[in-house]
């Protein structure tokens, strides 16, 4: 009787597993390219991977999400060969690492500028400022800055609606840094969501919403939306182009992402050339993806990082905003975290410059 | 008096009618909205229903991507949950109802089988990733998803096969001792396939909730882009099968689509939408053959 069951149960769904798994049957023996981290830029490795086996046929990788955090718990354990990282890599995490015996190559792949929307039919908001953002997106503004008018008095005296990425998302923790100078200092009155989408139907539906994301989502959504140039410390307007992300003159919202490649992975011949491949055919893929490229010496530092096995990371284990890119392959490598970055002073010991 | 008996006549048949009016309309609303919900997706995703949509790995064009990977890993996934959860949980069940003694011990056990099913399924996850990947080192495959999911549905099967244990007659236990059966034969021979319908029933209610189980999943460590399926589980050579399959990495449905749906190109929803088809097609075509199958059941008892 019960054999009568899972017979017709199970064995369909069975037999179609089995006979999809058939004909797929590729070398076992090495294990794949292991990928795990940022949900940020996991498009971009997806893209990659994609066009890696294409290009590499009976070459396997696998991508994970568990964010850039979890990516780098299991970096730190050997558990993956490279961690896809949307922040650079901590002091906690570095001390994991180096507890561990895991050496960590640091590549920066592309940028991601997160981009201040406003509906199309605003037409008061011609650019903004940092300090109107951290007006509107301080904690203390929270129930007090209520219409537009309170931001700057040109502007109408219309309602202010907030959309942004919950407390949970590193775009979050990018932006209040950028902002306010202190990572999760942000009022809290205001629509989060996890999913980015729903901010963009959100700013998209309403005339007095101000809102803020990825590039990515407003690339895809520019009928539907329209991107607030930033007024850089020159005084000059800076739209979210990759034109003015590449050349670093949309400071402070533009960040680079990273991949971590573990040095003793790179000993396996599929690694090094995912790794390879990665930063000599990532730049069009990662266009494709809509985040925006480094510019191409960039990607040549990197592969030359690469192949020369430098460990380490350009930063000390602390958030930093606004970097230029040149400044990520300029500074010396470090595998211990240094001190907390004294405000306002320059680098005491020479060997940092 | 008359009319006091009467007047509680009224009363009640105008309960009745309240009741029924209000029944129906919380009926007819609940199924308005799966419909609404199940039209909406039907309308975003049917177009995207094609051969190619199963046997396309992910990619980074939405008109390319499909859930071939995906769907392997939630059937094989459910396979495991399916092997450990129905026995283990039908044994249990019966043990409890037809075996154990009354006392403080299976007090206990039944108390925690009862909290057992309430507790979140993220908890089951870290529970898993603490055992099943880092004590017993059997890595963040489809056997740890299996049995993780196998843990979390057991209460289920086991709330389930109770039940319908205990709602056969106690005459026929004693008929079947008065034949001389042993308590073994009985169960066995009677007990189990008369009440074998209400566990098929649980045991569909706990495949399909596994089935839409991400959480615990992504904490052991499930993959979001595999561009390969397992090992086949059989072979060309002796013994002609393999259970290398149970170590590979997997991804399942429910995360393919909880990544289609946050992602910006919004053709990749349709996607997603299409994939919540399949996820609620593979439930139905589960729940329709749970029903068959009691039905069939059913027709060969009498008692």
């Amino acid at each position: 009787m019960t054999n009568r069951i899972t017979r017709a149960m199970g064995f369909p769904l069975v037999w179609w597993a089995l006979a999809a798994t058939g004909p797929d049957l590729v070398a076992q023996s090495s294990p794949p390219v292991r990928v795990d981290g940022s949900s940020t830029v996991y498009p971009v490795t997806e893209a990659v991977a994609e066009e890696f086996q294409r290009a590499n046929p009976g070459t396997r990788v696998v991508v994970g999400i568990s964010g850039t955090g979890g990516g780098f718990k299991k970096f730190c354990r050997g558990e993956i060969d490279i961690c896809d990282a949307s922040r650079p890599i901590l002091a906690s995490e570095m001390e994991q690492c180096s507890t561990a015996g895991i050496e960590y190559i640091e590549l920066p792949i592309a940028f991601d500028a997160l981009t201040v929307v406003v509906h199309p039919s605003n037409d008061w908001v011609k650019e903004m400022t940092v300090a109107d953002l951290r007006t509107i997106w301080a904690p203390e503004a929270q129930a007090k800055i209520t219409t537009w008018r309170q931001v700057r008095p040109s502007w109408p005296d219309r309602p202010l609606k907030l959309y942004g990425p919950g407390a949970d998302s590193g775009t979050f923790d990018y932006f209040t840094e950028a902002i306010m100078g202190k990572a999760k200092s942000s009022r809290g009155d205001y629509t989060a969501s996890e999913d980015d989408n729903v901010l963009v139907q959100g700013v998209a539906g309403d005339r007095d919403a101000l809102g803020y994301f990825g590039f990515a989502y407003f690339a895809e959504n520019r009928n539907r939306l329209r991107a607030v140039p930033i007024v850089d410390p020159a005084g000059k307007p800076q739209a979210p182009t990759e034109e003015n992300v590449m050349s670093g003159a949309y400071a402070p919202l533009s960040r680079p992402i990273f991949m971590y490649v573990n040095k003793s992975s790179l000993k396996r011949p599929e690694v090094r050339r995912f790794a390879e491949f990665y930063l000599t055919k990532g730049s069009e893929l990662v266009r494709e993806v809509r985040y925006i490229p480094l510019p191409p010496d960039a990607y040549a530092k990197g592969l030359a990082r690469l192949r020369a096995g430098e460990v380490g990371t350009a930063f000390g284990g602390h958030a930093e905003t606004g970097l230029h890119i040149d400044e990520l392959f300029n500074r010396t490598l470090r595998t211990t975290p240094a001190p907390p970055p004294a405000p306002e002073t320059k680098p005491d010991s020479p060997k940092e410059r | 008096m008359h009319a006091s008996g009467s007047w509680r006549r009224w009363r009640a048949r105008m309960m009745d009618l309240v009741f029924l009016v209000g029944g129906a309309l919380i009926l007819f609303g609940a199924l308005g909205v799966l419909f609404l919900l199940a039209g909406n997706l039907i309308a975003d995703g049917l177009g995207r229903i094609a051969p190619g949509f199963f046997t396309s790995f992910p990619s980074r064009h939405p008109e390319r991507a499909g859930i071939k990977s995906a769907l392997v890993g939630s059937v094989l996934v459910m396979l495991v949950t399916i092997c450990t959860a129905l026995p283990i949980g039908v044994a249990a069940g019966l043990y409890l109802e037809e075996y154990a003694r009354r006392n403080w011990l299976t007090t206990i056990i039944e108390v925690n089988i009862a909290n057992l099913a309430g507790v979140p399924s993220i908890v089951w996850g870290l529970m898993a990733l603490g055992l099943f990947v880092y004590q017993f080192h059997l890595g963040r495959s489809i056997l740890t998803a299996g049995l993780t999911l196998g843990l979390l549905v057991l209460p289920i099967v086991i709330v389930a096969t109770r039940e319908s244990v205990r709602a056969v007659p106690q005459t026929i236990r004693e008929a079947s001792y008065a034949c001389g059966a042993s308590r073994w034969q009985t169960v066995i021979h009677h007990v189990l396939p008369y009440s074998l319908s209400g566990i098929l029933t649980g045991a569909i209610i706990a495949v399909s909730r596994a089935l839409g189980e991400t959480a615990p999943l992504v904490t052991i460590g499930a993959l979001t882009y595999i561009a390969f399926l397992p090992p086949s589980p059989v072979t060309a050579s002796p013994p002609f099968v393999s259970f290398e399959w149970l170590h590979s990495e997997f991804t399942v449905l429910p995360i393919q689509i909880f990544n289609w749906v946050s992602r910006p190109d919004t053709r990749f929803h349709r996607n997603a939408a299409a994939a919540s088809l399949v996820l609620l097609a593979l439930t139905l075509l589960m729940n329709g053959t749970a029903i068959a199958l009691r039905y069939r059941l059913r027709r060969g008892l009498q008692w």
